[in-house]
């Protein structure tokens, strides 16, 4: 994106407290996702509010990730739609950032910090420009705002699993895009990495930026997301967290693996 | 001997022994560079399916030459013969991974096997068909130098030439594949198409390297220099560079070598050239090698034995430990008979200290990465600000008198 179109969306930001529905950053229409011949999700139909935070919801294998890999093109899809600010994938690929889970790499690979960063910006590096002074600066700017600044230098196996995890985001913020998606940033991540993702999430939807997060942890979502989609193959739920984020549509999506004395402890908003 | 290996090395040996002097140094080049996104994609073993895939190409556009009334060893259409074979190959074993249940390992096994095993019948063919001929097609198998022309040479550096200028351009985007390939995948990269790109890369590797180290022994080139270079580096660009140094040093040394001596084979010294380049490296290599590692382990292990012989010595506690007695000898803060020396006991009190410090940091940065720093051995001093570890001495209170 253009520093024009930043400069546009913020201003925006300031005069409107609610900008207008535009285009959503994210609608699925009939998506069927299938490894083999047993669906992994099953004619979703979904729409992200431009804006939201959204948690995506569901107990393991309910097909939260591959939802989020078949909006990117990674697993192909056996039918469906995927629309990003209305228009195709292909054509709009460009505003999306992912954040893939941690343990999908190998964090063996011969690559320092800031080289995971610079990643982030391969779309505008292209094949052959070069790294200058200023892409540097960016990057190193990102891993500031995630706080991972003085592990620039470091081999990307010497860190933590939080560290790495900031490191993806902070890759994903070089991305400079428009939505968001991160598959389980939260998974066995240290409290303060929690607390600098999550700083972090707020701060792009403050920047009218659309997160969308494949979700596990029940506890905090009334918290952090304000938008939630449950799903278990197909779509149970999804709407505001108020309306949505009910004992009721829970024991749909997780079945009789929840107790109702685990969802009682949520405090959750009474319908 | 020695004699006939500098003036090798300084190409004045003679003019087939200089050709395949550069020809193997800028071979080694493009194989230790190509090779190195295959190794970083943990696909290393593609090439060895890819080379042998060449073989059966070289015997039909060997039969193909002879039935159209040529000569039948002109080593270009040899070589694209090989090169349409090992792209069939190659296909091969990417159908068998994508569209059937079979695992990668299998699929090059297979294709290995059945394409070797069908250039094997062939060149049996040819050698029966064609006995006047003497067509020297085994020399693909192990490579051969004997007859090395000027223009095979020029095929070489050619064929290295574009590979290199085929990686400048693409080591964006195949690093990416290599280490992310599902985030590759979402900044818009094809990963199925950099994917045949780089066993691409590695075939033409492959192919321009039949004449010289042979299908066998080329796999060594593309997979023994980026692993020799990893050891050295931990930036992707320093192993791809790196590598093909290693290559091409392997290349040129090893041919220098081979021509100091007769009937000294070359691919398989510039082989083992390259094996003696990783051996060093694993031996010797500052971080990852095998000497450092087993330095830093000794190092550790000293570091734990002195702090829990300080913390014995401040509790008054007897140590039996042979090791925690002689490094506590060494520092001297014990005497020959393990009563604490005036500065052992100072050491002492000063790690009690910091024990207690660490305790209270635990509670106060609870989960925060301060304490996840903490690894039993380093001194607070080295972690926290000296403004964190007065807010912790105040809540300890004064320290206690050194006894």
């Amino acid at each position: 994106m253009s520093a024009a179109t930043l400069e546009l969306a913020s201003d925006e930001g300031r005069q409107i407290a609610h900008p207008a529905p535009a285009e959503s950053p994210l609608a699925v229409r009939e998506l069927t996702v299938s490894y083999g011949e047993k669906p992994a999700v099953f004619s979703v139909d979904a729409t992200v509010p431009a804006g939201s935070m959204t948690a995506i919801i569901g107990p393991n294998g309910a097909g939260k990730s591959t939802l989020l890999k078949a909006a990117l093109g990674i697993v192909p899809r056996i039918s469906g739609r995927v629309l990003v600010f209305g228009q195709p994938l292909a054509q709009a690929m460009h505003r999306i950032a992912y954040v893939p889970q941690r343990a999908s790499v190998d964090w063996d690979f011969p690559t320092r910090v800031l080289d995971v960063v610079l990643m982030g910006l391969y779309r505008e590096l292209g094949l052959l420009g070069l790294v200058r002074r200023q892409h540097r600066e960016r990057a190193l700017a990102c891993l500031e705002r995630v706080g991972m600044a003085e592990f620039a230098g470091r081999q990307i196996g010497q860190l933590s699993g939080g560290q790495q995890q900031r490191v993806f985001l902070a890759r994903a913020l070089a991305q400079n895009a428009d939505l968001y998606l991160l598959d389980e940033p939260f998974a066995g991540v240290d409290a303060a990495t929690e607390k600098a993702i999550i700083d972090v999430l707020k701060a792009l939807k403050a920047e009218q930026r659309t997160v969308v997060c494949v979700h596990h942890d029940l506890a905090t979502v009334t918290q952090y997301f304000d938008h939630v989609l449950l799903i278990n193959l197909r779509k149970i739920a999804e709407g505001p967290v108020a309306t949505a984020f009910t004992a009721e549509n829970l024991q749909k999506t997780y079945g009789g693996r929840l107790a109702t004395a685990h969802i009682d402890q949520l405090k959750l908003p009474t319908v | 001997m020695l004699s006939a290996f500098v003036d090798a090395l300084l190409l004045q040996a003679g003019y087939n022994a200089a050709l395949v002097a550069i020809g193997a140094a800028l071979l080694g080049i493009a194989a230790g560079s190509g090779g190195t996104f295959l190794f970083l994609r943990k696909r290393a073993l593609v090439s060895d399916a890819v080379a042998h895939a060449t073989l059966p190409g070289v015997g039909i556009a060997f039969m193909l030459m002879v039935a159209l009334g040529g000569d039948g060893r002109n080593l270009p259409v040899l070589l694209l013969g090989s090169a349409l074979s090992a792209g069939i190959g190659l296909l091969a074993v990417e159908w068998i991974t994508t569209r059937t249940r079979l695992a990668e390992d299998t699929a090059i096994g297979a294709v290995l096997s059945v394409f070797f095993g069908f250039g094997i019948v062939l060149l049996t063919i040819i050698q029966t068909m064609a006995s006047g001929y003497q067509a020297g097609l085994e020399g693909f198998l192990l490579g051969s130098t004997a007859g090395m022309l000027f223009a095979d040479a020029v095929v070489i550096a050619l064929g290295g030439a574009i590979s290199v200028a085929f990686i400048l351009v693409l080591r964006r985007p195949m690093t990416l594949v290599a280490f992310d390939p599902e985030f590759a995948a979402a900044s818009g990269v094809n990963v199925r198409r950099m994917d045949l790109a780089m066993m691409g890369l590695v075939m033409a590797v492959t192919v321009i390297g039949l004449k010289l180290v042979g299908l066998i022994l080329v796999v060594a080139l593309l997979i023994i220099p980026p692993v020799t270079a990893r050891l050295w580096t931990e930036r992707t660009e320093r192993v791809v560079l790196l590598s093909g140094l290693i290559g091409g040093f392997s290349g040129y040394v090893g041919a220098a070598l081979s021509a100091s001596a007769p009937h000294l084979p070359t691919g398989a010294i510039i082989v083992l050239v390259g094996f003696a380049l990783f051996a060093l490296s694993l031996l010797f290599a500052p971080v990852r090698g095998i000497l450092a590692a087993l330095i830093r382990r000794r190092e550790f292990q000293l570091r734990v034995h002195r702090r829990q012989g300080l913390l014995a010595l401040a509790r008054n506690e007897a140590i039996f430990d042979g090791l925690t007695l002689s490094v506590l000898r060494r520092e001297g803060l014990i005497r020959q008979d393990a009563v604490a020396t005036e500065e052992g006991r100072a050491a002492a009190a000063k790690t009690l200290r910091d024990e207690s410090r660490w305790a209270v940091a635990r509670e106060l940065y609870e989960d925060a990465a301060e304490s996840a720093r903490y690894d039993g051995l380093a001194p607070i001093e080295s972690v926290l600000t000296r403004d964190a570890i007065a807010e912790i001495d105040r809540r300890l209170g004064p320290p206690a008198p050194a006894s």
